[in-house]
């Protein structure tokens, strides 16, 4: 691909043809506020929030949907581009219930960081009164649509992304809303409970219900990882606190999902932490499981192996690996019937 | 795998997700993708966006079939002649791709001659099809530019498994579809590590990587990597000889890693019966289940999210598994507890992390030399990898290079599920899973919420046997096949057609692996969970009305 050269700044920048000026700015380390433009929803031109000045253009342009072109000379922080990102923010801040203290999204909120870049320190205009009702009617998702600002996201989300058709914008002009199927309650919806929209939402409109009150974006840790259902192989990244799994999310930028994820494996995460999990070896003594160390355990397992073994001869004894462990668990397990037992039956439940 | 090995050589998805949503035909056999597969049926969908053709062709009316161009009905178990007689069609109408036979494969004379047993109007009887529905079928396949085949357990969970497999690799063959980008023959793996558990060799035939262990090269490679004199040649069992040599005395110990078998092995008196036989059964587990009523030891394991290593995902991909939390109480990873075991037993492995175990498999196993655990950091690899200056491979058979030489036309007859419907039990029950849950429910069943939403097994029953059965919608029904009886409550839904029902495995209280036929297909040892016959009975106790809630897809 091509590429052209423009100004943004007073920085000459290279760029591939076809690249938006968000984009190029980005790609170059230049920040330009957004809340519509996610990479994966691509441009919406709803926010505004991306305006820059172009030299040669009238007025401001929105970046996120204007394409970079050779000898442009953009800049993104004057006055009138600050003062206008200023009243979008503030006009965002009056037209929601946007209480930080007591929302979900507090520290992983897009308008709460733009609101602290600007330095609004507080809403200048006052708050136009909004009493949607709030939606817990889904056991994974809350969705509460006086925080929403009408990104379009979600939308983007379940439509294009996951292509579960149900999400979409209804009603018209201050009645304006994200509905549910025919504005049903989520819970109601057909909605598949992907939360690809929750994981694209700007601000605290849609969250995750299981992670209320559980601790704040700056306080989990994320590691990222496989995820441990189907075959698909999502990479996830668990919000870990205190030894405990808070949330889920898809990992972004990466195959083979490229942040998306399904129901499972976005909100299947709690069996880990179930207070049933075996926690200690057992060894059946007169009919009852006792729990043992691990050397009481070993000890016996080998011994009992070892027994059968010179009685009956390696073929006595087969192994049953599993599809759920990791790759280095299952050589193990398979090179331990072959060379320890001495035996080729090993097998595991899915040979098809 | 094994009818997949036969054909094209490897036995993995031979492309790969990313190019799902490039494809300009998809074709869809026996896997409800949006229930199994999610992530990959929203690539399947977004294909449809960009203007790519959906064709599904499944006995159940699945969600996928609300996107799909044409949903083609067939018998359950009947793929094979309908296979066959898309293939006569695209034989007879000149449609298959003369160049690539002619260059690359073997045996299409064989395939001509065996299909010319299957014209529409014969195989029309067997797969319940309207003869010009397969000419159709065949008209859509063999004009297009090219076809991306997708299969799950709806092909492989026959008797006929590897012959159905073989068939749809056949159909790919002739069409030409292989060896390039959005096409192919894509079987998508059910569990996290299936393939990473197939390619480390855990299967009584083979070592890591599909190296045979009837091969005496090969057995001496691993023998000298081990430190050992040899290993043993003798030929290794399945799962269902393992299940059937308890009960004769010839298995007399049971190492059991991480599989509830009482839950997701069919005909479960059976399984029971034989775990009763052992001298000594040793479940290693997260929960306590089914199985582990009967252990001698149970030895808590962890789960993927207290585990570093590797799982290998449908297309190829190694992918990092990292630990984030630590385990409960004394659970150990799998692999220290094996080798914890073979140290008390004169053989110490000596190690001490996964990456170490890693660094073995990969310089015993060709194809994933070049993955190492600093190149998947950020992303993935494909195998085949052989070196560290390979970039993975996302499609196979490039440049029509098939391991086996040629690409291997492998035609098969077609032949009836074991247990068809009779007078004494005249429907057919197919299984599955269901997108609120997983396998037997161990893990979603203990997550808040899936209860919520699906909170009980349902058998999904058509509104005419419905009727005519005065089965109300929500009514406890008793399903009886040969093998047992389940009380279960019924979901009368047009998603399945006169004859049929449908269930999962997940429920405990119902589970549909206590009536599913234990017959299993000769090469693979896979069981026949799709097909068996039942009877529908009014439950005697009688029920309190259920709604109906409201999602069950």
């Amino acid at each position: 691909m091509s590429k052209l050269a423009l100004t943004i700044d007073g920085k000459s920048i290279q760029t591939a043809e076809g690249q938006t000026v968000l984009s190029a700015a980005r790609e170059n380390g230049i920040h330009i506020p957004t809340l519509c433009y996610h990479p994966r929803t691509k441009q919406a031109g709803k926010c505004r929030l991306c305006v820059v000045e172009v030299e040669g253009l009238p007025g401001l342009r929105v970046s996120c949907s204007l394409e970079a072109k050779t000898g442009m000379v953009v800049r993104t922080n004057t006055e009138q581009v600050i003062e206008t990102r200023k009243m979008i923010i503030e006009l965002y801040l009056s037209n929601g219930k946007h209480n930080c203290l007591a929302c979900e999204a507090n520290g992983a909120c897009e308008l709460q960081d733009a609101a602290y870049r600007l330095g609004i320190d507080k809403p200048a205009f006052p708050e136009i009164p909004k009493d949607k009702p709030y939606d817990d009617s889904c056991p994974m998702i809350i969705r509460d649509m006086n925080k929403c600002i009408q990104c379009y996201r979600c939308i983007e989300a379940c439509n294009s992304i996951a292509v579960n058709d149900v999400l979409d914008m209804g009603f018209r002009g201050s009645s304006m809303t994200v509905v549910c199927d025919t504005d049903k309650p989520m819970g109601k919806s057909s909605c598949v409970v992907c939360g690809e929209c929750v994981q694209l939402c700007p601000t605290g409109a849609l969250t995750e219900k299981k992670a209320v009150g559980k601790g704040r974006a700056w306080e989990m840790k994320t590691i990222k990882t496989t995820c441990g259902y189907c075959g698909v192989g999502c990479q996830l990244d668990l919000h870990v606190k205190d030894n405990r799994i808070i949330k889920v999310t898809g990992a972004e930028n990466t195959a083979p999902n490229y942040g998306s994820l399904c129901v499972k494996g976005r909100f299947g995460y709690d069996y880990v932490h179930s207070p049933e999990r075996l926690k200690s070896p057992l060894i059946k003594k007169d009919g009852k499981f006792e729990e043992v160390s691990w050397d009481e355990a070993l000890d016996f397992v080998a011994g009992r192996l070892t027994e059968i073994k010179d009685k009956y001869g390696p073929g006595a004894i087969v192994g049953i690996g599993c599809a759920r462990s990791t790759n280095e668990s299952n050589y193990v397990m398979m090179k331990f019937m072959r060379a320890v037992i001495g035996t080729n039956n090993v097998d595991h439940c899915a040979r098809t | 795998m094994a009818g997949l090995a036969a054909t094209l050589g490897a036995g993995a998805m031979s492309n790969s997700i990313g190019e799902i949503e490039n494809c300009p035909v998809l074709f869809v056999i026996g896997s409800n993708t949006t229930e199994t597969h999610p992530v990959i049926a929203s690539c399947m969908k977004r294909a449809v966006r960009k203007g790519g053709q959906l064709i599904v062709a499944d006995p159940r009316k699945i969600a996928l079939t609300r996107w799909a161009a044409r949903h083609f009905q067939p018998k359950v178990g009947s793929d094979i002649a309908l296979l066959n007689s898309v293939m006569y069609e695209i034989i007879r109408n000149g449609w298959h791709n003369k160049d690539f036979i002619e260059n690359y494969t073997e045996g299409f004379e064989e395939l001509r001659k065996a299909v010319e047993d299957y014209p529409p109007e014969l195989a029309s009887k067997i797969c319940g099809l309207a003869p010009e529905e397969i000419t159709e079928l065949a008209r859509i396949l063999g004009t297009a530019e090219r076809v991306a085949l997708f299969y799950t357990l709806g092909i492989t969970e026959h008797v006929t498994g590897t012959d159905n497999v073989k068939t749809c690799a056949n159909l790919q063959i002739l069409l030409g579809n292989i060896g390039k980008e959005s096409a192919g023959v894509n079987p998508l793996r059910g569990q996290n590590n299936v393939q990473g558990a197939c390619d480390m060799g855990v299967l009584p035939d083979v070592f890591t990587g599909y190296q045979k262990s009837a091969n005496p090269e090969v057995r001496k490679k691993f023998a000298k990597a081990w430190n050992m004199d040899s290993l043993t040649d003798t030929e290794g069992t399945k799962i269902p000889a393992m299940f059937d040599g308890m009960v004769h005395g010839d298995v007399r110990a049971l190492y059991l890693a991480g599989e509830n078998v009482v839950m997701s092995e069919p005909n479960q008196e059976h399984t029971i019966n034989s775990l009763k036989h052992l001298d000594l059964l040793i479940v290693q587990d997260i929960f306590p289940n089914e199985t582990t009523e009967y252990a001698h030891v149970v030895l808590p394991a962890t789960c993927f999210a207290e585990a570093d290593g590797t799982f290998t995902n449908t297309e190829r991909r190694v992918q990092r598994v990292r630990k984030a939390v630590e385990p409960p109480g004394q659970a150990r990873e799998d692999w220290w507890i094996v080798n914890g075991i073979a140290k008390r037993m004169g053989r110490d492995m000596g190690y001490t992390s996964s990456e170490q175990i890693w660094e073995e498999i990969r310089q015993l196993t060709p194809s994933m030399g070049g993955i190492t655990y600093g190149r998947i950091e950020r992303q993935g690899l494909q195998w085949p990898c052989p070196d560290s200056s390979h970039a993975g491979t996302c499609f196979l058979y490039c440049d029509n290079v098939f391991p086996c030489g040629k690409a291997q036309f492998r035609p098969a007859q077609w032949r009836p599920a074991v247990e068809t419907p009779d007078a004494e039990y005249p429907f057919v029950l197919t299984t599955g899973r269901r997108l609120w849950h997983y396998h037997t429910g161990t893990q979603t069943r203990r997550s808040a919420g899936f209860e919520d939403i699906f909170p009980e097994e349902l058998i999904e029953v058509s509104p005419q046997d419905a009727e005519r059965l005065k089965i109300d919608n929500g009514e406890f029904i008793m399903a009886v096949s040969r093998r047992g009886r389940v009380r279960v409550k019924a979901w009368v839904t047009d998603r399945v057609p006169q004859g049929l029902c449908f269930m999962s495995f997940h429920f405990h209280e119902a589970c549909s692996n206590v009536l599913a036929n234990n017959v299993f297909d000769p090469v693979t040892a896979t069981a026949e969970y799709k097909a068996c016959a039942i009877r529908l009975e009014k439950d005697k106790i009688k029920t309190q009305r259920h709604g109906g809630t409201e999602k069950k897809w």
